[in-house]
Order: C-alpha cells, then sequence, then structure tokens
C-alpha cells in the first residue's frame, strides 16, 4: 500500500498529495489549487459487484482478500438440513458504519537530535503505534515516543497509524521540523477506515422441540481497497453459535477487496453473529410456535454443561449465558408485557419486546500475535507515593482509575497515592492498549500480579529493619504494622527513605522497592450477558421509540461498576445508531454520500433510553483477579436486542425485513404495505406466529453450495520430470492474511520429507509422492490443535497446492524453488 | 484576504487580534486566545463540542466568524472553575455523575448547561433535553450527562439501589 496513491488511485479519499503550510487556512487554499486528471474505470463499490467486477488490484488473481471456510460444502449436513422438522433462513446486509470517535484522527511529530520522533498521537495504545512506526520507518523502537495523552475515542478505527499520519511523519523527517495534522469530519467520514459492510446468510435447522440440529452460515465481508489487516472474521464463525447446543455446523467465508475506503476495526468486529443468531431463534420461535425466550433456554450451554466443545472447536468452560437469561427474565415481568402489548394491539399502538444473549471472547492472548501480554511497572517513590506505568490506555476507558484500583486494594495504600501513567510509549511497558475487551482482564491481571511482588518486596524490608518476621508485616492505608505482642508501625514513606536513601540497611543491600511483572492472562476470558427492550412502534410514523431497556452481565469481579456499566451504556448507544440511525453510503460511482453528520446520523439523547444493570449472574473469571472484559459487548448484543423488539412490535403486518438501518421510512413502508394483515390479525390474536407467506426461508432453498466433483486434478507428469527437493519459500493465505515462509523438501522414492521454516521455528512433516503430486499432514497447537492437511503440485521451480484446516476450509499455498546459488548464501 | 481588528473579552480578559474575515470563531479561541478546551468536532454545527457562551448564550463556535464576535464578552469552558480550582455546578454535577469517558464532548455540554443555568430560575427538564439534544457523545450513552442535567434542573437522580432495582 502506498502512503500517498501514485498513478493509480483505489477509492474516492485514497490521498494523492499532502500540502504542508503555516496555517490550516493556507494549506486548504492550496490543496484547492491542486487539480488531478482522472481516467475514470468502473469502480467495485459493493460486495456483489467484487464478485463479478473487474480486479480492484491487477496484481491479485481476484478481489478476494481473505478466505476462510469449506467451498466444497458438506452432503451431510445439506441433508440433515433438508431433512429437518423446521428450517429457518436468515439473510441480511449490514450497512457500513463509521466508527465516529468525536475527536478525528490526529499527529503532531517533532524531529528530534539524530533520528528520534516524538509523535503525539491520536491512538488506542502508544506502545503498539509505536512499534508500528519503528517497523514501518526502520527505526528502533526506542527512538520513536509516542505521546497519546487524552484521546477522544476510537472505537477500533485508531488501533494503527495508517497513511495519512505516516505522510506526515515522513514529511517531519524529510523537512527536519515539527508538523501536525489534524483530520477534518469531511475527511474522517470519507477517508477514515470504516466497518461492517457485510452480507451473511444463516440456516438453520431444528427438531419439533425447537433444538438445533444443524446449522450453515455464508459470510461476505467488504474489506475496502487497503484493510487494516485483510480479513474474511473468523470470529463471526467461531462465535455464531458459540453458546449453543448445536451439533453440526459448516460455513463458507470471504473477505472482498472494493473501490472503498478500507476496513479497519470497530467495537465488536464480529458481532454480525449475534444479531444473525438473535435474529434467526426469534423466527425460529415463531415458525415453530414456541416462546423466543423458551427456544433460547434449550439451546443455550448452561453452566452445569461446562466443559463443551463446539463444532468449532471452541473449549467452554466458563460461559453463563443461560443464567443470564434466567436474571433477566426475573426482572421483566414478561405474562404483564404481553397482555399490556395486546391491550395496545387493540388501540392500534405497537409495542415489542426483544430479548438476546451472547458471549465474548475478551482478553484474548492466543492467535494475534500483538496481543499476547501486559506490563505493570510498580514503584513506591523515595515520598512514600506509588507510581505505576502501565501497558493499558484509555480513551474514556477510565483505565488509570481502575488500574489505581487494583493497585491500592491489592498493596493497601489510599487510592489517592496511586498515580498511573499509561500514555507514553518511552516510559516503558511493552503491550497494546485498548484492544479486544482486555484492559481489565491483562492489564488488571498485571497490576495485582505486580502489586503483589511488590508488596513482598515492601514486608520483607520492613521485616528486616524492624526485626519481625515477614508474615507479621501488615501494610493498610499506607502503613506498614507489625502484628503480635510488640505492635508498632513505620509508614511506607520512612520505608522508601531507607529504600533509596540508606540500601545498607536493606534486606542483602538491595537498593529501591520496585517491580515489573508482565501478565499472559488464559487464552479466552468470556463474557456473558443477556438483554431485554421493550419498544414502541408509531404505525403512523415508523418511529421507534425505546421504552425500556434491561441488562444482565456476567463480567465477573467488577472493579469499577460505574466504568463497567459506562462502557455497557456506550456499547448500546452504537448498537442502537447502527440499528437505527447511522449508515455509510455511496453512489453507484463509488462516491461517498454520507460526508456529513447531517447524513450520517449519530444517537441524540433522545435516541438512548436509561439502561438498567443486573450484575447478579457474574462469576469470577478463570483469570487473576477474577475480571472479564467489557469493552465491546453493548455493540454485539444491543443489535438483536433491539431488532427483536421491533420486528415483535410490528409482527402484526408480518415479519420485517431486515434491511439496516430500520428507518422511520422503511418501517412506515413496512407497515404501510401490509395494513391489511394487521386487520385480519387483530381481534385477540395478537400473539399468534406470523401468516404463512412470511415464513421467511421456511421451504429448504436449494443449497448454495452443491456438491460438485472432486476438484479436477494436475495432470501427473513423470517422477523424473519433476525435481522436487531443495530450498523452497512458500506463502500460505490463512485467515489471517498471507503468511510467507521457507521450507525444505525432500523424496526418498514415494516419501516426503519436510521442513517448514518461520520466526525461528521449524515444523517438521512426512509425506508422499506419487510423481510431481506431493501430499503430507502437518500438527499444530497454535492457536488450536489441528492437523493441516497439504496437497500441492510441483511443477519446474513452482509450487501450487493447498492447505485443508478442518473447520477452517482451506488456505492456498504457493511456493517458489530457492536457487542454490541463494539459499547457499542465505544459509550462510 | 480582509483583515479585521477585533477586541474580545475571553473568559474576564480583553484580547485584542487583527483576523482575517474567514478566520472561525473556534479556531480563533484555540489558536490565537489559546483556549483549547474549545474542540472541534464536526465544523458544521450538528456536534456541539465547540459550544461556547457569547454574551449570555450557548454558540456553536464553528459557526460564527472571529470577526461576528468583536466586542462580545466569551466564556470558554476554561472560564467556568473558580481561580482556586473549585468547579463550576455543571462541571460537578458532570464528575459526579459519571457524565464524561473520553471527555472530546464535555466542553460544549458543559457550556451549553452553564448558559441553560446561568438565570434566577432553574430550566425545565424538556428545555435542557432539548438543547442536549444537538450535542453528540459517542461514548456515554448519554447516561450520566442525563443524570446531571436532571440534577441541576433540581431533580435528583434515582439512586443506584433504583436504578438496579
Amino acid at each position: 500500500m502506498p502512503v500517498l496513491a501514485s498513478g493509480r488511485v483505489t477509492y474516492v479519499g485514497d490521498p494523492v498529495a499532502m500540502v504542508v503550510a503555516q496555517d490550516r487556512y493556507i494549506a486548504e487554499d492550496a490543496a484547492g489549487l491542486i487539480v488531478v486528471d482522472y481516467d475514470e474505470e468502473d469502480p467495485v463499490v459493493t460486495i456483489d459487484d467484487a464478485k463479478t467486477g473487474p480486479l480492484v488490484h491487477p496484481d491479485t488473481d481476484s478481489n478476494v482478500c481473505a478466505a476462510t471456510g469449506n467451498e466444497d460444502g458438506d452432503e451431510e449436513l445439506e441433508a440433515t438440513l433438508a431433512a429437518a422438522p423446521h428450517l429457518v433462513t436468515l439473510a441480511f446486509e449490514h450497512q457500513r458504519i463509521s466508527q465516529s470517535p468525536m475527536e478525528t484522527r490526529g499527529v503532531v511529530v517533532a524531529p528530534q537530535g539524530n533520528g528520534e520522533l516524538t509523535i503525539y498521537l491520536s491512538c488506542q495504545g502508544p506502545q503498539l503505534n509505536a512499534r508500528w512506526f519503528a517497523e514501518a520507518l526502520g527505526l528502533p523502537r526506542t527512538a520513536i515516543r509516542v505521546i497519546a495523552k487524552d484521546v477522544g475515542g476510537s472505537f477500533g478505527l485508531k488501533g494503527q497509524p495508517w497513511r495519512e499520519e505516516v505522510a506526515v511523519v515522513l514529511a517531519a523527517m524529510h523537512l527536519r521540523r515539527p508538523l501536525k495534522w489534524i483530520e477534518d469530519r469531511l475527511e474522517n467520514l470519507t477517508a477514515a477506515n470504516q466497518a461492517r459492510e457485510q452480507q451473511i446468510r444463516v440456516r438453520a435447522a431444528f427438531d419439533h422441540d425447537g433444538r438445533l440440529l444443524a446449522s450453515h452460515a455464508e459470510y461476505h465481508l467488504n474489506n475496502g481497497a487497503w484493510p487494516q489487516g485483510a480479513d474474511s472474521n473468523i470470529a463471526v464463525m467461531m462465535f455464531l453459535w458459540g453458546a449453543h447446543k448445536l451439533p453440526k455446523f459448516d460455513f463458507y467465508s470471504r473477505g472482498w477487496f472494493t473501490n472503498t475506503v478500507g476496513l479497519a476495526a470497530y467495537r465488536g468486529p464480529w458481532a454480525i453473529e449475534s444479531l444473525a443468531r438473535e435474529v434467526l431463534l426469534d423466527r425460529a420461535a415463531r415458525q415453530i410456535g414456541i416462546d423466543p425466550i423458551e427456544i433460547r433456554r434449550r439451546n443455550l450451554i448452561r453452566r452445569t454443561d461446562l466443559p463443551w466443545t463446539t463444532p468449532m472447536g471452541l473449549e467452554l468452560t466458563d460461559i453463563s449465558p443461560a443464567e443470564c437469561l434466567d436474571v433477566l427474565v426475573s426482572k421483566i415481568d414478561v405474562a404483564a408485557f404481553r397482555a399490556e402489548q395486546a391491550k395496545a394491539r387493540e388501540q392500534g399502538r405497537y409495542l415489542g419486546l426483544g430479548v438476546a444473549t451472547y458471549i465474548e471472547p475478551t482478553a484474548g492472548s492466543t492467535g494475534v500475535a500483538v496481543l499476547m501480554s501486559e506490563s505493570a511497572h510498580i514503584r513506591v517513590e523515595p515520598t512514600g507515593m506509588i507510581t505505576a506505568v502501565v501497558s493499558t490506555h484509555s480513551q474514556g476507558h477510565g483505565t488509570q482509575t481502575t488500574m489505581a484500583q487494583v493497585i491500592a486494594d491489592r498493596l493497601g495504600v489510599p487510592y489517592e497515592h496511586v498515580s498511573v501513567y499509561e500514555d507514553d510509549s518511552s516510559r516503558g511497558g511493552y503491550g497494546s492498549g485498548a484492544y479486544g475487551s482486555r484492559q481489565a482482564v491483562a492489564g488488571g491481571g498485571a497490576c495485582i500480579r505486580a502489586a503483589e511482588l511488590l508488596l513482598e518486596r515492601i514486608k520483607r524490608a520492613a521485616a528486616h529493619i524492624l526485626g519481625a518476621r515477614t508474615e507479621d508485616i501488615e501494610l493498610r492505608e499506607g502503613m506498614l504494622h507489625v502484628l503480635g505482642d510488640r505492635p508498632q508501625t513505620v509508614s511506607l514513606r520512612d520505608l522508601a527513605d531507607i529504600a533509596y536513601g540508606d540500601p545498607d540497611r536493606m534486606p542483602d543491600g538491595e537498593a529501591g522497592l520496585e517491580v515489573q511483572y508482565r501478565y499472559r492472562p488464559p487464552p479466552i476470558t468470556m463474557t456473558s450477558a443477556a438483554h431485554a427492550c421493550i419498544v414502541e412502534v408509531d404505525a403512523q410514523t415508523g418511529f421507534v421509540q425505546i421504552k425500556r431497556w434491561v441488562t444482565s452481565e456476567d463480567c465477573g469481579v467488577l472493579i469499577n461498576p460505574a466504568v463497567v456499566e459506562g462502557q455497557i451504556a456506550g456499547g448500546l448507544a452504537q448498537a442502537i445508531g447502527s440499528v437505527l440511525l447511522e449508515e455509510v453510503s455511496f453512489d453507484a460511482r463509488g462516491n461517498p454520500t454520507a460526508a456529513t453528520y447531517k447524513d450520517y446520523l449519530l444517537p441524540t439523547i433522545f435516541d438512548v433510553p436509561d439502561f438498567e444493570y443486573h450484575h447478579d449472574a457474574s462469576m469470577p473469571s478463570q483469570a487473576e483477579g477474577g475480571f472479564r472484559g467489557v469493552g465491546e459487548g453493548g455493540c454485539i448484543v444491543g443489535p438483536p436486542t433491539l431488532v427483536n423488539a421491533i420486528a415483535d412490535a410490528l409482527i402484526p403486518f408480518g415479519e420485517i425485513a431486515l434491511e439496516l438501518p430500520l428507518t422511520p421510512a422503511r418501517l412506515l413502508a413496512h407497515i404501510e404495505g401490509r395494513r391489511e394483515i394487521a386487520e385480519r390479525a387483530k381481534p385477540a390474536e395478537a400473539s399468534t406466529p406470523p401468516p404463512a407467506d412470511q415464513s421467511a426461508g421456511a421451504a429448504a432453498e436449494p443449497a448454495r453450495n452443491e456438491a460438485t466433483p472432486s476438484a479436477p486434478q494436475e495432470p501427473v507428469v513423470s517422477a523424473a520430470a519433476a525435481t522436487i527437493d531443495g530450498d523452497w519459500t512458500f506463502v500460505l493465505s490463512t485467515p489471517m492474511g498471507p503468511q510467507a515462509f521457507n521450507g525444505r523438501l525432500s523424496t526418498d522414492g514415494d516419501r516426503l520429507t519436510g521442513v517448514f521454516i518461520m520466526n525461528m521455528d521449524e515444523a517438521h512433516f512426512t509425506g508422499t509422492v506419487d510423481g510431481n503430486h506431493l501430499k503430507w499432514d502437518l500438527k499444530v497447537t497454535k492457536p488450536m490443535s489441528i492437523t493441516l492437511k497439504y496437497e500441492a503440485t510441483v511443477d519446474g521451480d513452482t509450487l501450487t497446492g493447498k492447505c485443508k484446516m478442518g473447520i477452517f476450509g482451506s488456505a492456498k499455498l504457493s511456493g517458489k524453488r530457492v536457487s542454490s546459488a541463494a539459499s547457499a548464501q542465505g544459509r550462510g | 484576504m480582509s483583515r479585521h481588528d477585533i477586541q474580545v473579552h475571553i473568559n474576564g480578559r480583553t484580547q485584542h487580534a487583527t483576523v482575517e474575515g474567514r478566520l472561525t470563531l473556534s479556531d480563533f479561541l484555540r489558536g490565537v486566545a489559546g483556549c483549547t478546551g474549545v474542540h472541534v468536532g464536526c465544523e458544521h454545527g450538528v456536534c456541539g463540542a465547540c459550544t461556547v457562551i457569547v454574551d449570555g448564550a450557548a454558540v456553536r463556535s464553528c459557526l460564527m466568524l472571529a470577526v461576528q464576535a468583536d466586542g462580545t464578552r466569551i466564556t470558554t469552558v476554561e472560564g467556568l472553575a473558580d481561580a482556586d480550582g473549585t468547579l463550576h455546578p455543571v462541571q460537578q454535577a458532570l464528575r459526579d455523575e459519571y457524565g464524561l469517558q473520553c471527555g472530546f464532548c464535555t466542553p460544549g455540554i458543559v457550556m451549553t448547561l452553564a448558559a441553560l443555568t446561568a438565570g434566577a430560575t432553574r430550566p425545565e427538564p424538556a428545555q435542557v433535553m432539548n438543547a442536549l439534544s444537538g450535542h453528540i457523545c459517542r461514548c456515554t450513552g448519554y447516561q450520566g450527562i442525563r443524570r446531571a442535567a436532571l440534577r441541576l434542573c433540581g431533580i435528583a437522580p434515582s439512586s443506584p439501589e433504583q436504578a438496579h432495582g
């Protein structure tokens, strides 16, 4: 990806030139003088365009940028779906969303001394951003100081520096002077990365009692031209039925390049799984004729069912969506609501109740190389005050507050005595910042472990100096107490004085009171929740009023309830926006048509109700401190909760089409198109299932992935023609993007031995040779235990093949022979 | 480009400047007067983050030119707290009710609420909510902002027990 486009642009908003000036007004004048002549080609705007249109990047062989899942279909699964008593299909598109932090992207960069940079950056974490800059610029990370003080929101957008930020840094290095760039809102809505534009089609089969039998999902994600990591979003498939007793599942996912601005994360990037599942479950309940809460109870995995391994290989040991649902149902009087709803319908008022549950993987420490651990460095200052440098980062997350609370609690000092620093990469503490709902769990765990080590050291020092036993020392409110017959106290300040000023008196003469700890949390810490909301839809205007919203969460141990609930509320507000208001839109030529906040509508105070929070179902997690992540959940479970409520309200008019956002105009069109159904349904039968003509795919549709004969084999040439032995470089197109590595192959008759070498790690394998056709298996344990089945054909100096990755589908493998001269050099 | 001499009273001090006709009040307050608490979120009058008080009225400083402010008295968020750091009642209410997360929209909300509560009589909740509907907060879902606003209208927010009912 070029920093600035050169010769060819790939989307409207692709940066082509930058102007450096004394102030923004002059810079805009100058930018207005730049005339660019564009030769227009036919743009690929939508996912459907990408499937059939010209190549977005001429140097690629297709518009597929990432692929997972089973292309060939699964006959057994199809048979189960076809034979099931109930087959429910839900297909819809999710609109594109702008993360829209209120503070746009921005950077101030000042070159310092000999090749050093100080970069003030609006970002999600200074540590990781310093690393990205270092890698992009080929500088040591220590030479780059990223400072990110108060950041005005991010929500996934500012995880890594992007083209504009890098361009400003390069220009500052070139001009040898400080430069500043602050994005304006027009740029933000047209040129900053965006999220969520997706298609999904889920089929699920149920038995007569509404129990799941099998499911298949097909999924497509618009990655734009330059995504922040090409993605077909495996998490959608991992969590679609991640908490349900589903015997069989298969899927097919594709990420697509288009001529639009690229994909970045947005709070709960895989959230469409919850929307699809929960809306489908409600439709299934109506189709089968059972209660929507009951269908969830019959299918959710309860705590008593654990451990449980899903068809996707997800090993569940600690989830509680069913228990959250129990608490939720106890807080809402469903029977009373149904009576009120029936009565309201008689008066032409349409009330609806929506319920949804979900589980969310938080604080992952597996699978993503930059999200493994977090660090905390805690020091008792000579003044007796505590300073902590941690690798968390707040863009409104309150991590400075929560980390200080955790440290104060564990050490035994007043909260006011603890200062937390997390906003300057030069202070140490490499970590990732705000990613994947990880900070309470991973950062909190680091703070706990570091505080415990520090407390141990404090106690040993105090015991040594006071001639007491370590186990008799207690630190409370910043004072060290010697318990026992001869109580005495010493302040932490006095102890620190000795530790730094007179270290000969310390045990072993070791100076200072400080500790650093890097914590790696469990691979995944699950958060669960169940939400309900009640809406009224005005049949005259199509306007949705949210009357009540009840949340029931298992967030584990709460560090600070106000911060936890603030995260839930913020996510829910964004959920409401995505269901009712927000949409990044383009015309047919790929021009953005929502370039201001008058077109891209964000929720206001009138759109968001008061939320009720219940933590009764909370259980400590297996992570240090028992915490669970809570950053993204509201944005994941909120959309289906609200959609289900609207669908329930409008069921007298038939099943609503899930066209997001559900604007008043769309809902009104639905109501007005079906008013006669409402008239028919009106008398007393308020809660009957929808009319038969809205059966939402009740008839089994022909499977999209029709079974095809096995893939044509490459023609086999004689063994003599194919020289296989030697050094190779390989590229495997994995769900995480292309991975390049080196390897060696050698043959002995029909026996193949080989090795893949990546990151100083070797993976050895053996297999079979048939002419120029190779087959081998490779067992891997990370990110999960799986056997990779390789097949490849060698043709001269190239190798083509594929790798079957179990449920993750197959990935393309390509190889090039390393010439013997080069390989000799490489090994030297 | 036209240039104009203006004199503006900002947070109790007088600021003289020569400005271009096209300079927005928000850019003037941030860049010339140093009031960087004026946050510029959209520059088209929707988000409300840049709200300041001009001669007693809450105004979007991105939609006003600096020359139009000639001779006015302006209060920005920097001018609200007492010299000893005691917060303005609006600031205190937002702090007590967790009315902010990232804080970017907060100065504008503070100024709107300060303008509405400056008079002798308490404003009506409906009036305050209407005014707040012109402010976009992307973080909080408005929960604490609404509680703080109701408190400023003299309506005690529900206790945590009630909220958790």
